[in-house]
């Protein structure tokens, strides 16, 4: 597989550095579930994201968003088709921190798996901490923290890898109304000030228009790409601009297409 | 009521509870002294005889403690070859099973021709009998891993051992340790088998020694002695456990606490 191996450049310093960062060609993939049946995942799916671009992926469930995260993150190869991606960092729905860690050493867990001495791990946690508003739960255990409190971490522990190029898959799925709502402002101004390549993987169309540069609709399975909306509005973005309406409005009218078709 | 009494204040009724039935039955004369004694008559064997109790107390705690220990050790370092190389999960863990169906009294004359008459060979038998349940309950611990955790960890670059040494082996510690609070309980019964089936030397050969001794002498009431401070034994080796599990794996009694 071609995926490139420049390590960890640190992320542009501009938002907006040129060049592409992830190139999709044509990839197909098809997978065994638990039960031995063949699932075709993907079919033929082309595209590119540039540098510090914020790229949304909606689809319907089971539409292979998951698989296709996966192979930009280099977990699987595609049977079909070239992938051509800088470094990519994975973080799931669940959180997955690890009970027996407090959050600032889960959020460095990166940091500890590169040999970082555990002092400077965690102190270079700890001040991203601030900036994540998480300061003063450094020392907490995740049994402890809320559902946002734990995402949180977790988008945390995803930066400090140092990737160029973040996955998020259905970050804040698991999470109530309230709470999601704030987490995705809080994710608007994260990405604002620690800017990266991200592909955010969402069924939440509103959620995909309020955060992305661009937005791509998926087909049922096996997943393709049937449509693309550029959001220009500014940020921040609020669900009730007019922009932001009309955008959800056509998202929702290709999602209902591609279901059809 | 403080929490001490509330958690002490049951165990303590329902055992005032049995031992007063026991009282009542024995006394009632429907059983020889011989058959069951009285708790007043073990509770005064226990005063006459403590030093001597005391003193065959000191080996099979010994074997007990130092065979749970060693058990679980064992058990650990088998659960996590078998996680990690399918022969060997083939190669040993049919053969483990096999071990335990083996009756100590058929290894027993060689344990002691290899160690003597002392400890030795009957910690063996406490560690063959006390390694499995550790074994089984660590490789489930182990194999309990989410394969999105472990993906999770690739992205992260995590090698396979860190992998092991970030995820997969403080999951697996609680695990151990149930497998160690079960081991106790047939690692007790595993201390008087071996020292039933072996021969020893010296003044104190050990509470299941004596039991034997006792009960073949007719003096019943120094084996329920013995057998009431085995009893202890287990009890009080039971919440060591307990409190090295808050100490080594903390996480896994805190409330809300999960292990992934």
């Amino acid at each position: 597989m071609a995926t490139t191996i420049t390590q960890p450049a640190q992320p542009p310093a501009g938002k907006r550095a040129s060049g592409r960062s992830i190139v999709l060609r044509n990839v197909g993939h098809t997978f065994t579930d638990r039960g031995g049946n063949a699932v075709h995942a993907l079919a033929d799916v082309s595209l590119q994201a540039q540098r510090g671009e914020l790229l949304a992926l909606v689809g319907p469930s089971g539409c292979g968003k998951t698989t296709l995260l996966e192979l930009i993150c280099a977990l699987q190869a595609p049977q079909q088709g070239t992938i051509d991606s800088e470094p990519a960092v994975l973080m799931p729905q669940r959180d997955l921190l690890l009970p027996w860690l407090s959050a600032v050493d889960n959020a460095a867990l990166a940091l500890r798996i590169a040999h970082v001495p555990r002092a400077t791990a965690r102190s270079r946690a700890a001040a991203l901490f601030a900036q994540l508003g998480l300061d003063g739960f450094e020392h907490s255990h995740p049994a402890e923290l809320s559902g946002g409190m734990r995402q949180r971490v977790a988008f945390a522990r995803t930066l400090l890898s140092g990737k160029p190029v973040l996955c998020l898959d259905e970050p804040f799925g698991a999470l109530d109304a309230i709470t999601r709502a704030e987490m995705q402002e809080w994710l608007a101004g994260a990405l604002a000030r620690e800017p990266r390549t991200t592909v955010l993987v969402t069924h939440d169309v509103e959620e995909a228009i309020l955060l992305a540069d661009r937005v791509l609709v998926l087909s049922p399975r096996p997943g393709r790409v049937i449509g693309e909306l550029v959001v220009s509005a500014p940020r921040p973005r609020a669900r009730t601009d007019d922009n932001v309406i009309a955008l959800r409005e056509r998202a929702l009218e290709l999602l209902s297409r591609g279901a059809r078709s | 009521m403080s929490r001490a009494a509330r958690s002490l204040l049951p165990p303590l009724a329902l055992l005032a509870i049995v031992i007063g039935a026991w009282e009542a039955y024995a006394d009632s004369g429907a059983t020889s002294s011989f058959v069951l004694p009285a708790p007043h008559s073990v509770a005064a064997s226990l005063w006459d005889n403590a030093g001597f109790i005391a003193g065959n107390l000191g080996p099979t705690a010994e074997e007990i403690v130092l065979g749970i220990a060693l058990a679980l050790a064992l058990g650990f370092a088998l659960a996590v070859l078998i996680h990690f190389s399918g022969v060997l999960r083939r190669a040993v863990y049919p053969l483990a099973v096999g071990s335990q169906a083996v009756p100590v009294a058929v290894i027993a004359p060689l344990l002691v021709f290899w160690w003597g008459f002392g400890v030795l060979p009957k910690l063996a038998v406490v560690v063959l009998i006390c390694f499995f349940p550790v074994l089984v309950t660590t490789v489930d611990g182990l194999a309990r891993i989410e394969r999105d955790q472990l993906k999770l960890l690739r992205t992260l670059d995590a090698s396979r051992w860190q992998a092991f040494r970030f995820a997969e082996l403080p999951a697996a510690l609680p695990a151990a340790i149930s497998g160690a609070r079960i081991a106790l309980a047939v690692g007790v019964i595993g201390a008087y088998i071996a020292e039933s089936q072996t021969v020893t030397s010296g003044a104190h050969a050990g509470l299941g020694h004596e039991i034997n001794a006792d009960l073949t002498a007719l003096q019943t009431p120094r084996a329920y002695a013995a057998a009431l401070v085995l009893f202890a034994l287990a009890i009080a080796c039971f919440y060591a456990l307990t409190l090295a599990e808050r100490a080594l794996a903390p996480w896994a009694s805190r409330p809300g606490g999960e292990t992934p």
